[in-house]
């Protein structure tokens, strides 16, 4: 199997996009990535697309036909495959793309994530993403996406003494970070007072807790390791890939602090890239919610089981500490275009390894991951990232 | 939700139907073709139980942003409770002050009306849990 | 052989508002109108509740009683209301499902104002006596309304009473029954409208009065009976002065009609009003004593039961679940804002 790399990248502005229709996004985010590439129409040989539900947000499906057409492609009639996997979506077509160009099939695959969440109502556009939970036996009885996540964090306090101070601490740190980065929907900072006082959305989780509804696009263009160097001067290669499905309602999960799907996916991931959790320096995982960062950060290993909230608290996993956590802002503060996330998760990795990501760049990274999450964690997706030599 | 969806599932949301493996015991809800413990030994080997409504709360949280159907209920108690028989639901807790519910509370099933398609549709009912007796 | 009550199960709300908290919005002394109705509080059913959850949690109730008794075995299901939650699509069948009786089994839903469940009473008797079926279940419940600011909204409450009728085993045998029944127009409600209309004070006399009574003394006719040889005696109840009265006029004593006077703790319950009451006294009763019932519903008609309790009532559980002494006592105020709320007297947005 070949190795796979990343040849370049794009992304779009996040955040509530009135003037951009969803068409219009995707294609920007993607262009930027191939003029990014240096790479010629011809060179492309397939497109894989991540969105979580246009169907529902826009009331368009068949989006991998909409993306090959507006993308400017169509006189290459590329085979276009759309990914659905909720908010993993993403960070699932890079590792099917992955797998296309390893396999020895494409050369050059283009990845793409978008989401346009706004032309709907608040009220609507939750009730989209709780479409990931189980609708028989979780959301007809009421339990709303904020709704099943904050009862995991309740019983993350309740087990391990997280309190909901430290679950600030993880917002107001992704807002830090997000205020170094031009393309985030949030750049001011904030306090831990500011989460803490802010409406309650399903305790103990507030506003500040919760990842923003929002309108984005990334891409990245994957190429076979052995021909990256024709493109670029800084490739940076996918090493490893792990992807893990569990229990789609939380009720059926074997421990509620935790998400066996991202545990897995983690050791896949480690394991197909010989490395362990110690290598990794930079970290984009998935914050929709602020006890979703600190289980991910547990799950994957990088503290122990419980320590998550402690460890963010003590500023462990803030810029430059011992591990530093969604240098983009992360979720929380970057903006959440579901479809979009698991390929901005990479962009911005792909950015610290190169040494590109300017006033919050991580010194010395030479191995990133990313962290998408799918649902309330019925899926995980890991992948890690390391310089080409 | 479209009409046959809700009715096929009514014995499991009124009567809490749920499956028992002849395998290993392994009682799931709502019931299953395949025991989610022992897998393909399970097959053709599982018989349908009714749960007996009662247990206890493993978690919660008290709903304020709600979608249209539950407005009325706002802020209302979500919670996982563990039910007797080993399986998990999740579920509101109604007929009691939200500030009362604590982690490992025993509850009881109670039917009620759980939405409804507008004024003009078709009206949801199915368990919730309430304090026990 | 008798047809008579096999057990029963009663369900109110938990929720309460006082006549003093209403009055205080419509500029009335709700404490002078609570104390002429003879009402302390009323029930009020949680947003996620109906005649239809009420009627379940009543039936439920019922068979956790007397577990001996196999759903299966209900071969008919009538619940009566006038605030049945469809207008068309039957409470019953809903129910039916609930206790897992039926598919081989008839059902129907009824109305008749107050009467609405007695009436299913008397049908479920025929049923069983005539062999049809073994056992009937005869369900009284609503969710009345009371058009905000009449009198009825100081008693219109809520709640829902199950009776498992059938010959054997008898926790109570329906030694006779009587009904008295003319068109008397006193209170009503035309199909569409959200509240009912009455006649005031001719709701009294040429109504409550005439019916209760008239039956009462053909029930006393046919039983050959008189006030003193019973040890009970339950009446409609839509206020606490009107089933006083009758009682009294009758020749029964206060202290034969407390136990059944639920109305001044949970207001007048309607179809479930007098069954309620008969849950009561069923809570208590001993083998042997007797207890004497008139029903009574608007439009209008009176059912009327001459019971003895057996030694069958023993053989069941009375105490199991939720008791009514604890559903009528665990309770929690509302204050009109959220009464109003929860009885959909709010005016909300439109899709």
């Amino acid at each position: 199997m070949r190795g796979v790399s990343v040849i370049g990248i794009g992304e779009t502005q996040f955040g509530e996009l009135w003037d951009k229709s969803f068409r219009e996004l995707g294609i920007e985010a993607g262009l930027r990535a191939i003029q990014e590439a240096k790479i010629a129409a011809e060179n492309v040989d397939a497109i894989y697309v991540g969105n979580m539900s246009a169907g529902k947000f826009i009331d368009q499906e068949h989006v991998a036909a909409l993306v090959a057409d507006y993308s400017g492609l169509v006189d290459q009639h590329l085979p276009t495959v759309r990914v659905e996997g909720g908010g993993a979506c993403s960070a699932i077509a890079i590792h099917q793309a992955a797998m296309s160009i390893a396999s020895g099939v494409h050369d050059i695959v283009v990845v793409g994530g978008a989401e346009k969440m706004t032309d709907v109502g608040d009220v609507e556009a939750n009730a989209i993403l709780s479409s990931t939970t189980d609708q028989e036996w979780e959301s007809v009885f009421g339990a709303t996406f904020a709704g099943l996540y904050a009862m995991m964090a309740r019983r993350h306090m309740f087990e391990h003494g997280t309190t909901r101070e430290q679950l600030a601490a993880v917002a107001v740190k992704n807002h830090k970070n997000g205020s170094m980065n031009p393309n985030a929907q949030f750049q001011k900072e904030i306090t831990i007072e500011t989460v803490l006082q802010a409406p309650r959305v399903a305790e103990p989780l507030g506003v500040f807790d919760c990842a923003p509804l929002s309108d984005g696009a990334a891409a990245v263009v994957l190429c076979s390791a052995d021909k990256a160097r024709k493109f670029t001067d800084t490739p940076i290669n996918l090493i490893g890939t792990g992807h893990a499905t569990d229990f789609l309602a939380v009720h059926d999960r074997r421990d509620l602090t935790t998400m066996d799907a991202t545990v897995i996916a983690g050791k896949r991931a480690f394991h197909a890239a010989g490395k362990t959790p110690i290598d990794v320096k930079v970290a984009e995982v998935h914050d929709n919610f602020t006890i979703s960062e600190i289980m991910a950060v547990e799950d994957l290993r990088f503290v122990p089981k419980g320590k998550g909230g402690y460890a963010t608290e003590d500023g462990e996993t803030a810029l430059n500490a011992r591990i530093s956590v969604n240098t983009s802002g992360g979720l929380k503060a970057r903006g959440y275009p579901v479809g979009a996330t698991g390929v901005a998760q990479a962009v911005e990795i792909v950015r610290q390894l190169r040494g590109e990501a300017g006033k919050r760049q991580v010194a010395g990274a030479e191995v990133g991951l990313t962290h998408t999450l799918g649902g309330t964690g019925a899926t995980a997706v890991v992948h890690l990232f390391a310089r080409g030599d | 939700m479209a009409i046959p969806r809700f009715w096929r599932e009514i014995p499991s949301r009124y009567n809490l139907v749920a499956s028992k493996c002849l395998n290993c015991a392994m009682v799931d809800f709502p019931p299953r073709e395949v025991c989610t413990r022992c897998g393909r030994k399970s097959i053709g080997n599982m018989e349908r139980v009714k749960l007996s409504g009662r247990g206890q709360v493993v978690t919660y949280s008290i709903v304020h942003d709600a979608p249209k159907e539950f407005e009325m209920m706002k802020p209302y108690v979500l919670a996982i409770v563990q039910m007797d028989e080993g399986v998990r639901m999740t579920s509101q807790i109604v007929d009691c002050e939200n500030a009362e519910v604590k982690i490992g509370m025993r509850v009881e099933t109670a039917f009620r009306r759980l939405g409804a398609e507008g004024e003009a549709g078709i009206i949801h009912y199915g368990y919730k849990f309430r304090p026990a007796a | 052989m008798k047809a008579g009550i096999v057990t029963y199960g009663a369900y109110v709300p938990r929720y309460r508002i006082t006549p003093k908290e209403i009055g205080a919005v419509w500029g009335v002394d709700g404490e002078a109108m609570g104390k002429g109705l003879n009402i302390r509080a009323k029930s009020v059913p949680g947003p996620d509740e109906d005649v239809i959850t009420m009627s379940v949690e009543a039936a439920r109730s019922a068979l956790k009683k007397a577990p001996g008794i196999t759903p299966k075995d209900v071969g008919a299901i009538y619940v009566g209301s006038e605030s049945h939650p469809y207008a068309v699509k039957p409470s019953a069948t809903i129910v039916a499902e609930a206790i897992e009786a039926g598919p081989v089994m008839t059902a129907a839903d009824y109305e008749f104002a107050c009467k609405a469940g007695t009436a299913a009473i008397q049908t479920t008797m025929g049923l069983t006596l005539s062999d049809m079926y073994k056992y009937g279940m005869a369900v009284g419940a609503d969710t009345s309304q009371g058009a905000p600011g009449d009198a009825l909204e100081y008693s219109a409450s809520a709640g829902a009473a199950a009776f498992v009728i059938g010959k054997d085993p008898l926790i109570a045998s329906i030694d006779h029954t009587i009904s008295y029944t003319t068109d008397t127009p006193d209170f009503w409600r035309r199909e569409g409208q959200a509240y009912p209309s009455h006649g005031g004070r001719f709701t009294g006399e040429p109504a409550y009065f005439k019916h209760v009574l008239s039956c009462a003394n053909l029930l006393f006719k046919r039983a050959g009976t008189s006030p003193e040889d019973y040890d009970y005696a339950v009446f409609h109840q839509p206020n606490g002065k009107f089933p006083v009265r009758a009682g009294r006029t009758l020749g029964f004593k206060d202290e034969q009609m407390e136990t059944g006077l639920l109305v001044r703790e949970i207001g007048n319950t309607y179809s479930a009003a007098i069954m309620v009451g008969l849950c009561a006294i069923l809570d208590v009763a001993k083998p042997g004593n007797r207890i004497f019932a008139v029903g009574y519903g608007s439009g209008a008609g009176s059912d009327g039961f001459d019971i003895t309790v057996t030694d069958g009532v023993d053989a069941i559980d009375r105490r199991s679940g939720r008791t009514l002494r604890r559903m009528v006592e665990d309770v929690k105020f509302l204050d009109y804002a959220t009464y109003a709320k929860f009885r959909g007297k709010i005016r909300m947005r439109e899709g």
